[in-house]
């Protein structure tokens, strides 16, 4: 190698030297190529990034509030919040799920259901979040697992706070229950309300009231790393807890109620006439609430659902009876008021009615006939006649209107959802619904709670406690007052009075109330039983509503029917006759005659509530 | 004519660039504190390193360049072995085989060929005199290919193309003439196709593909480009601040300590401290070529130049792809970026450069 003799020629040299000119001008170009790129990465593009980054490094977390307490008048406790230990299972950590599935289950019981409704939520949650797979562990399972933990690093136990009915399923039909959000709520709520909430109302109070009883939902922002661990929060707006809700509902008085039908298809609404507050809303079968809250399995469910007794429906509020008798005293109001009868005016009852030129005999419930009654005796007897031929002098068009000021046919507005309207049957409706004309027999059954007309024990309540009230109509109310956690003061829910009664002449309400408390109190009253040896006077009336229909040549014979064709037993009342504490509409679905079932039932709970003191006045 | 040595007369260093590699790994041991997470630990490793490279530098700056002359052929020789024994028996990590197990350290062979390719190309033009002659180039490509194709294999790209590129500075370097270059990049991008389709690995055409597209897979392979142009942007014009940058911290970039630290260091000091390091970056490239412009043979200057431009390769490839302009292809930034073997080559190269400018003998009257 020629290494100390300088070979290099001019040329060489020369090309060499603008060679290295040229990729000093190579390297330079591309240097300044990287910052044009990070210029515009740093001063074009900034905010685009700034903001990126920003989403990156914070995230927002929900801070869910506790929801409001349910209390009843008296203060107990009837829904609370209780910290629940829950069973998770973090996705990206298993390595064969079926395996661990499997092992788990020898140390606690995993349900079948537990594992489908794990499976569904598993593409849900993103792998790092645990997916719930039992909730409700009690403290032995919990004993057990955290022995097995460190065998299971997939496993994560959670508390949360779960929704808990203390009293099961006593009231169940007025309070309802809260349950995870299904699709559908998602689609109606606020999303962003709802971020870090498990439970929303599904029934009763709960839904009703399920605004204030969620409270709103705080947020912290939190700087977190790319695994979404928590570095540290930046910004809190804490959450505002729901209110606690005081309910008009007395638990005791519920708990009475409910132990009296407790085998029966029944219903019981009580009602503080002065107020609109229930006392009471029973719907028996009844069932325990808490099944609902963190998901009820199917079979239990199925179970429920397909009953033949149907506990699930509310039949307070839901349930649709023909009223029978019990609407009498309110038609024979409407017959006043039109001045279609005087409170002294007499029909002849002879065991039936028929139209002229008609065969068709309307018959008595006593064959014999009532013979001559005016408007306080046919109450008191529960003659039929007087009010077969009241209901056709009337006709169906002024029944109707005068009744829908009781509320039958529309809805009371009780605050508990899903209350049907009943059916006050014109020849508007039929002509609009069924299409069809309407006949005058069809009104002269309507004059004895048969026929179209449909009522619900509430608009029963409610009608009774409008009547008690002299015409005054207070809006039934479940919900007293509610507090709030954070100032530490109760709202009352004002009564609302919705609508006045008003009649030509206030003594027509002195008829009624007369006829209905010789109901009770009457030498023939038809509940008279009832009130032997009464403490108090009391006003009533008997129904006794026909389930099917018995042709002109039958007679109802119960021993020969099977027991979902018996008669729903009525019975309507409110005590006392002066100021009365309280309206009640008791209704045994297929119980026989309303005075041999409903009517002992309505006295026990008006002497459990008037006499046993378990009230108290003011809260 | 009087002949001299040049005057460092204890030790053969070249102070400016010292000055300025110092000034490097200094930029670069902050960075890499804030982008370690403050591991002590990591930045004496890191220094160990630099100890080491330093030593090689130390060394090979003390020889004087025509005495290595002589070694260049059997240096290179020994790399292409090593390179067929890693392919035969290597060790495999992330799916390439790239090391060689010494027992005590593991070796990466293709680092060797990063300096010998440049080394034997120079070697091979300038014992004739200068432009190669058309047959003299096609020996040249072949010096240059054996060694480039046997890296794909493992497969590495990103070494590949670097050794590649090294050994064409050389031919740059030496002359080739415009007409010879302009056509050997026609066909290059003309055989693209059949680049893309037989030479490349599926998960190196997914880079390309990314990279014209980081959307297509955000969670997966796109997620860094992604990442990192998140960090940069959002650095600003002055940065979040050394130890503040949120994007490295909170661990959403990832490779933040190794080849996305200009990531890091571009967050938290923003455009301006870019524009210094690129300032810094350019004094030494800049000092390099000076260096290659004052060497006093054709193999020395052909040397000197064409490392120098690798190491621009270095620090245009990594700045590239960190910015989201070129494709993902693993290299690290010379000087800041956490990592051993590369820096001890880099600081080998550097070696030889003073080697050349130290040894000069100084021409006067």
């Amino acid at each position: 190698m020629p290494t100390f003799i300088l070979k290099d020629s001019a040329r060489e040299n020369k090309i060499f030297y603008s060679r290295v000119v040229i990729a000093w001008l190579l390297m330079l170009l591309g240097l300044l190529i990287i910052v044009a790129r990070l210029i515009f990465l740093q001063v074009t593009e900034y905010e685009h990034f700034d903001t990126l980054s920003e989403k990156n490094r914070i995230k927002i977390l929900p801070l869910p509030p506790a929801r409001g307490l349910i209390y009843d008048r008296n203060g107990v406790l009837l829904a609370d919040n209780r910290v629940s230990y829950s069973l998770e299972i973090i996705p990206e950590r298993v390595e064969e799920l079926d395996f661990t599935l499997a092992e788990l289950g020898k140390i606690i019981t995993i349900e079948e259901d537990d594992i489908e409704r794990f499976k569904k939520q598993l593409h849900k949650f993103h792998s790092s979040k645990g997916v719930p797979l039992r909730h409700r562990l009690t403290e032995e399972e919990m004993a057990r697992l955290s022995v097995q933990k460190h065998h299971f690093p997939e496993m994560n136990i959670t508390g949360n706070l779960s929704r808990h009915y203390p009293l099961g399923a006593t009231g169940v039909h007025a309070i309802g229950y809260v349950g995870r959000i299904n699709e559908q709520e998602l689609k109606t709520i606020d999303k962003s309300e709802y971020l870090g909430s498990n439970y929303i109302g599904k029934v009763g109070i709960e839904k009703y009231y399920e605004k204030e009883l969620h409270g709103t939902t705080g947020f912290q922002h939190a700087e977190t790393n790319v695994r979404g661990r928590i570095v540290r929060i930046l910004e809190r707006s804490p959450p505002v807890p729901g209110k606690n809700l005081y309910l008009n509902i007395d638990i005791t008085l519920q708990k009475y109620a409910e132990s009296l039908i407790a085998k029966e298809r029944a219903a019981v609404v009580a009602i503080e006439p002065s107020s609109g507050g229930v006392l009471a809303l029973v719907s028996t079968p009844s069932y325990d609430p808490n099944l609902f809250v963190n998901g009820i399995d199917f079979k239990t469910y199925n179970g429920l659902r397909d009953s033949p007794d149907r506990p699930l429906i509310n039949r307070a509020i839901r349930g649709q009876y023909p009223p029978g008798s019990t609407v009498k005293a309110f038609v024979g109001l409407a017959g006043l008021e039109y001045g279609v009868r005087s409170s002294h005016s007499r029909t002849w009852c002879r065991g039936w009615f028929s139209l002229k030129g008609q065969k068709h005999r309307y018959r008595d419930w006593k064959k014999t006939g009532h013979g001559s009654v005016n408007f306080s005796q046919s109450l008191e007897q529960s003659c039929d006649v007087y009010f077969y031929s009241l209901a056709h002098d009337l006709g169906v068009d002024r029944l109707h209107k005068f009744m829908n000021r009781f509320s039958f046919g529309k809805r009371t507005g009780i605050d508990i959802t899903g209350e049907v309207s009943g059916l006050m049957p014109s020849r508007e409706w039929k002509r609009r619904v069924l299409g069809k004309l309407w006949y005058p027999g069809e009104t002269i059954i309507v004059g004895i709670g048969q026929g179209f007309m449909l009522a619900t024990p509430l608009q029963l309540a409610v009608a009774t406690a409008t009547l008690s009230n002299r015409g005054q109509f207070k809006q039934p109310r479940v919900v007293f007052a509610m507090d709030d956690a954070k100032f530490n003061e109760m709202n009352v829910v004002p009564p609302s009075i919705k609508e006045t009664v008003t009649l030509k002449a206030d003594y027509y309400w002195n008829v009624a109330i007369a006829g209905m408390k010789a109901v009770v109190h009457g030498r023939r009253g038809t509940a008279r039983k009832v009130a032997i040896g009464s403490k108090y006077r009391f006003a009533g009336k008997t129904g006794t509503a026909q389930v099917i229909k018995i042709k002109q040549s039958e007679s109802y014979n119960a021993r020969r029917l099977a027991k979902k064709f018996h008669d729903h037993a009525l019975f309507i009342a409110f005590a006392p006759l002066k100021n009365p504490r309280i309206a009640i509409a008791v209704i045994v679905e297929n119980g026989g005659g309303g005075s041999k079932t409903a009517a002992p039932i309505a006295k026990k709970i008006l002497d459990y509530y008037l006499l046993q003191g378990s009230v108290s006045e003011t809260k | 004519m009087q002949i001299s040595w040049h005057n460092n007369s204890f030790l053969h260093l070249d102070y400016p660039l010292l000055f300025g590699l110092l000034l490097l790994f200094a930029i670069g041991l902050l960075t890499l504190y804030s982008a370690g997470g403050q591991n002590l630990d990591l930045i004496f490793r890191q220094i160990l390193r630099f100890l080491v490279g330093f030593g090689i530098l130390l060394l090979l700056a003390q020889i004087r360049t025509q005495k290595i002359v002589s070694f260049v052929p059997w240096v290179y020789m020994f790399g292409i072995l090593l390179l067929l024994l890693v392919l035969i028996m290597g060790e495999s990590t992330n799916g390439s085989q790239r090391w060689i197990n010494l027992g005590l350290f593991r070796f990466q062979p293709s680092e060797i060929m990063k300096l010998a390719v440049p080394l034997m190309v120079a070697w091979y033009l300038t014992s004739k005199p200068l432009p190669p002659t058309s047959w003299r180039l096609l020996v040249a490509l072949t010096i240059i290919f054996i060694p480039v194709f046997l890296v794909i294999k493992q497969p590495d790209l990103g070494t590949s193309l670097l050794i590649a590129a090294s050994g064409m500075f050389v031919l740059l370097l030496a002359g080739l003439s415009w007409r010879t270059i302009f056509g050997f990049i026609s066909l290059t991008v003309l055989s693209t196709p059949i680049l893309w389709h037989y030479v490349l690995h599926e998960y190196q055409r997914e880079r390309i593909r990314i990279l014209l597209n980081p959307e297509r897979d955000p969670a997966g392979a796109g997620y860094h480009i992604i990442q990192s142009k998140i960090a940069i942007g959002s650095g600003g014009f002055s940065g979040k601040g050394w130890l503040n940058g949120t994007q490295s911290h909170l661990q959403f970039l990832p490779e933040r300590s190794t080849d996305f630290i200009f990531a890091v260091y571009s967050e938290e000091l923003g455009l301006l401290g870019v524009l210094v390091l690129l300032a810094i970056y350019f004094f030494v490239l800049s000092r390099g070529m000076y260096i290659a412009l004052k060497a006093q043979d054709s193999f020395a200057r052909l040397l000197a130049g064409s490392l120098t431009l690798t190491v621009f390769v270095y620090i245009f490839v990594n700045m590239g792809m960190v910015s989201g302009l070129l494709p993902v292809v693993g290299l690290p930034l010379p000087l800041i970026s956490y990592g051993g073997t590369s820096l001890v080559t880099l600081m080998a190269g550097f070696g030889l450069i003073m080697a050349i400018h130290t040894h000069r003998r100084l021409l006067s009257d």
